[in-house]
């Protein structure tokens, strides 16, 4: 496939002095948090473009040290979530709606939203033809329709991998809104040959994948990144609705010396 | 570059994992476990003597700390033996001045080099746990069953025979396993492994040859981790260590006994700018009421006993 200079899914609109956004009840900043509840196959098969684990497999080190999200870390997380009143936005690997059907009737109790992240993060969209990508879409909708009951209306990829084609068939699928786009701090439109199709920002900034694992913050420091973030965000609200999106991996926060 | 159609095919996708090493479990919906004493925590001390021989290959997994330079490395073949030389016995007396028993992983091929290591740990009271020949011998890929199995039987043969002990714990190599480790060290009379980073508490695996279980190694909180590998600061070692005990301690109170794990690598915390930090945490936990310090092979014979 011709690849592009441009991904062509948005204008340009500069940041300030734009329409206002207004949130419900005045509210400056609508805040939302975003658990990645997933799913790392112990043998996932091969992807000609990314490989899915650093060592071979079986690769202990890497599948122990997720699998903890599900055992141990999830539940912490829920706890201190329910603490402080904060409902999730469920980042779903739907495969782990068969594997642990127990966490995923734990977030419908709570009400909290799920949305796509695919299958497993061992399954990534790199090389799909449009019916396997159309398939997947297919999948996810229906998997998340039978453990939830909810309609299917967001989509971060599996793994954030994608393919030129995967936002026009997000739309086309019905889908509301896209999290792979990290272009802006409020939600844009995107273009699509077909359908409406909104960018919502998520966050590869105070993502606890991007600060804890990759950029090996100390749980303080990653504590101030945050409130940061939140701190410019909130004031920058003054002049129109803004969105703060933390972003969250169990196996990562959910560890006791980060939980607290 | 399109993908075959099995890709969207997911043999294992059902209920539970997508093998049958173990049980998918949760950690907050088991039965409490009760320590000795009611303690709410059993302080777990892992130390872990490494050898990292001058000529180690260098394959698909390289272990923390392995010798990448050119050969001869000296570099860091010196730094890593400072570690059994000068760490381990920094380490030690910080253990023996508290009165703290550990278990020791312990490369097997120290006991040629070093003996004295093995002697020492018994004399303190210490479990030797084997942690592969050397950290040259990894156990990951398409390593052959039979080599493999030779480098297991070796192993645990050569510091059984060193510490008079039945060492049943092991430790791989850069927590590294291939698809036969599990069974290879059950069928040499292993109980426990300490590669899997997926608990905090201990569960039980499913081995072709016997009885095993994965002990939690906390890893993250590791000085290897935080020193070596996020590059932390002392102060913020203690923090994140010390947070990770305090936790643990207060979940105690609701769920049952829990399991501080505290893995030290002497080329890493050994050092003289280092050792007081882990003597801080050590008496942090040490202030505490109910803590039991107790061996790997102890804490699981407790926990086993509860499990029925």
């Amino acid at each position: 496939m011709q690849r592009k200079a441009e991904p062509g899914h948005y204008d340009y609109l500069p940041y300030f002095d734009r329409p206002v956004i207004t949130w419900p009840k005045g509210a400056r900043l609508a805040f939302w948090c975003a658990p990645n509840i997933e799913h790392y196959e112990i043998n996932p098969p091969r992807n000609p473009m990314r490989s899915p684990w650093a060592r071979p497999v079986p690769d202990v080190f890497g599948y122990s040290w997720r699998d903890y999200g599900n055992r141990a870390g999830v539940w912490r997380m829920m706890e201190v979530m329910d603490r402080f009143g904060v409902r999730g936005s469920v980042s779903l690997n739907v495969a782990v709606a068969d594997h642990y059907p127990e966490i995923i009737e734990a977030c419908v109790a709570r009400g909290w939203e799920l949305f796509s992240h695919g299958v497993y993060n061992t399954r990534y969209t790199y090389g799909m033809s449009e019916d396997q990508e159309r398939a997947l879409i297919a999948d996810v909708k229906e998997s998340i329709k039978r453990c939830s009951g909810q309609d299917l209306k967001g989509w971060l990829a599996p793994a954030i991998t994608l393919t030129d084609r995967t936002i026009d068939l997000l739309a086309e699928a019905g889908l509301i809104y896209t999290l792979d786009l990290f272009h802006d701090d409020q939600p844009m439109p995107v273009k699509t040959p077909s359908g409406r199709l909104v960018s919502v920002p998520y966050s590869l900034e105070i993502n606890d994948f991007t600060a804890l694992y990759q950029g090996a913050a100390s749980p303080t420091d990653y504590t101030d990144m945050i409130i940061a973030q939140f701190d410019r965000l909130y004031a920058e609200g003054a002049e129109g609705g803004r969105v703060m999106c933390l972003p969250l991996h169990p196996f990562l926060i959910g560890q006791p010396h980060r939980v607290r | 570059m399109s993908l075959p159609d099995d890709y969207l095919r997911y043999p294992m996708r059902r209920r539970g994992m997508d093998h049958d090493r173990y049980a998918y479990s949760s950690l907050f919906a088991r039965k409490p476990v009760l320590w000795p004493g009611s303690a709410r925590v059993a302080l777990w001390i892992v130390p872990t003597l490494e050898l990292f021989p001058l000529d180690m290959p260098i394959g698909n997994v390289k272990p923390a700390g392995a010798l990448d330079r050119p050969y001869p490395d000296l570099w860091n073949y010196t730094l890593r033996d400072y570690g059994n030389r000068v760490g381990a016995a920094r380490i030690f007396r910080a253990l023996e001045r508290r009165g703290l028993k550990a278990s020791v992983a312990m490369s097997a091929g120290l006991v040629g080099c070093y003996p004295h290591l093995a002697r020492e740990c018994v004399r303190l009271g210490h479990e030797i746990v084997a942690h592969g020949l050397d950290m040259g011998h990894v156990h990951a890929g398409d390593l052959a069953e039979n080599v493999e199995r030779e480098w297991v039987m070796q192993a645990l043969a050569k510091l059984r025979a060193a510490s008079g002990q039945a060492v049943t714990g092991w430790y791989s190599p850069a927590h590294a396993e291939t698809w036969a480790t599990l069974d290879l060290v059950a069928e040499a009379g292993c109980a426990y492994v300490c590669d899997w980073a997926n608990d905090d508490m201990p569960y039980r695996l499913n081995t072709a040859s016997g009885k095993l279980h994965a002990m939690p190694h906390g890893f993250e909180v590791s000085d290897l981790q935080l020193f070596h590998v996020y590059r932390k600061t002392a102060g913020s070692y203690v923090r994140q260590v010390t947070d990770q005990f305090d936790q643990l301690y207060r979940e105690a109170a609701d769920h049952g006994g829990r399991i501080v794990t505290l893995s030290l690598r002497p080329w890493v915390s050994g050092v003289p700018h280092r050792i007081a930090a882990v003597e801080a945490v050590l008496d942090h936990i040490l202030s505490r009421a109910g803590v039991w310090n107790a061996t790997g092979v102890e804490i699981l014979e407790n926990w086993t006993a509860q499990q029925v």
